[in-house]
């Protein structure tokens, strides 16, 4: 019985309460809920602040943050390593003929077998995967600064806030997503 | 010991993340082809109860850690600069199927290579704090 609640993905409107619920402890914490800001820290702690101020590692301000992802990380072990779904994603038939086309065969594109990550494409040997995950991390990287915020902080965080421009961002997120997936990606895997 | 309650809201966040599928590189594609209602089911649901959540507690003036009221520092709005921004980060989540939170729930679920992502992504923050002062905002 208890394994049957603990195994098992989420239903979407569960994972959505879930995360309006973390926006509420965030905000009752005294913090807003946005994890770009991580990156920059990061730029912070390995000595970027000397050069440029924008870098600058606050300890009262943002060490509450790699507490945050700290907990992120063992969360994901958590729910995906010691209390794993035994089914992968149940992707729609269409996307998983579409993967194909790209070279991507689902679920085996997933050594773990989940459908969260296709390692099998993504590997540590092949110089194109490396490219690919530098480069999009670089746009995601850049794109979330220059937005000031990612998904976190403008669509889930701003928009609960009422706020054209995270409004404007999100619209934004999927002008380029969907460029990406219809117009590049089949060109660039 | 601030920092444990933010490690144990961390946990449910990456827990989150995990059983949601909101870390999926295969959603996100899914998702981008509108082939599914799944992740727009999650985000508009978050969206949806953020909002009611976020006017009771302003509308109740409930206190917040450290005492104050709970409020939301806007940014200017610029048509441009939101446009242009978003769709950098757009590009960049599609290509690589994760946007920042579910990249590092992805490490703890030993996808390790997303780390080369995770590089990329504070190079990317380092440039733009470099040139921003040439950029519109």
């Amino acid at each position: 019985m208890l394994e049957d609640l603990i195994y098992p993905s989420w239903h979407w409107s569960v994972s959505g309460l879930a995360i309006s619920l973390i926006l509420m402890l965030l905000t009752l914490a005294g913090r807003s809920f946005g994890v770009s800001t991580t990156f920059k820290n990061i730029c912070g702690l390995v000595g970027a602040g000397k050069k440029n101020d924008f870098f600058k590692f606050d300890y009262k301000e943002d060490s509450w943050r790699l507490f945050f992802m700290g907990g992120a990380i063992l969360g994901g072990f958590l729910a995906g390593v010691i209390f794993p779904n035994p089914l992968a994603v149940s992707l729609n038939f269409d996307t998983i003929i579409a993967l194909e086309k790209l070279g991507i065969i689902y679920p085996d594109a997933d050594s773990l077998g989940h459908g969260f990550f296709p390692d099998e494409y993504f590997r540590w040997d092949s110089l194109k995967a490396w490219l690919i995950a530098l480069g999009g991390g670089f746009l995601i990287g850049f794109g979330s600064r220059y937005a000031d915020g990612c998904t976190s902080g403008h669509a889930i965080t701003g928009l609960s806030h009422f706020q054209l421009p995270s409004l404007l961002t999100v619209i934004g997120f999927f002008i380029g997503g969907l460029l990406m997936t219809h117009f590049l990606m089949p060109f660039i895997l | 010991m601030k920092g444990i309650i933010f490690f144990l809201i961390g946990i449910f966040f990456g827990i989150t993340m995990t059983k949601s599928e909101a870390l999926s590189w295969f959603r996100i594609y899914e998702m981008f082809r509108f082939e599914s209602f799944h992740m727009y089911g999650i985000i508009g649901t978050a969206v949806v109860l953020g909002a009611i959540i976020m006017s009771l507690m302003k509308y109740f003036k409930v206190k917040v850690a450290g005492g104050g009221l709970v409020t939301y520092t806007p940014i200017p709005l610029n048509f441009k600069r939101h446009i242009i921004s978003g769709t950098i980060f757009g590009l960049g989540w599609a290509l690589v199927g994760a946007c920042p939170g579910p990249m590092f729930v992805l490490a703890g679920n030993g996808y390790f290579f997303i780390l080369v992502v995770i590089a990329g992504a504070v190079f990317g923050t380092y440039s733009y704090g470099m040139i921003k002062d040439k950029l519109p905002h």
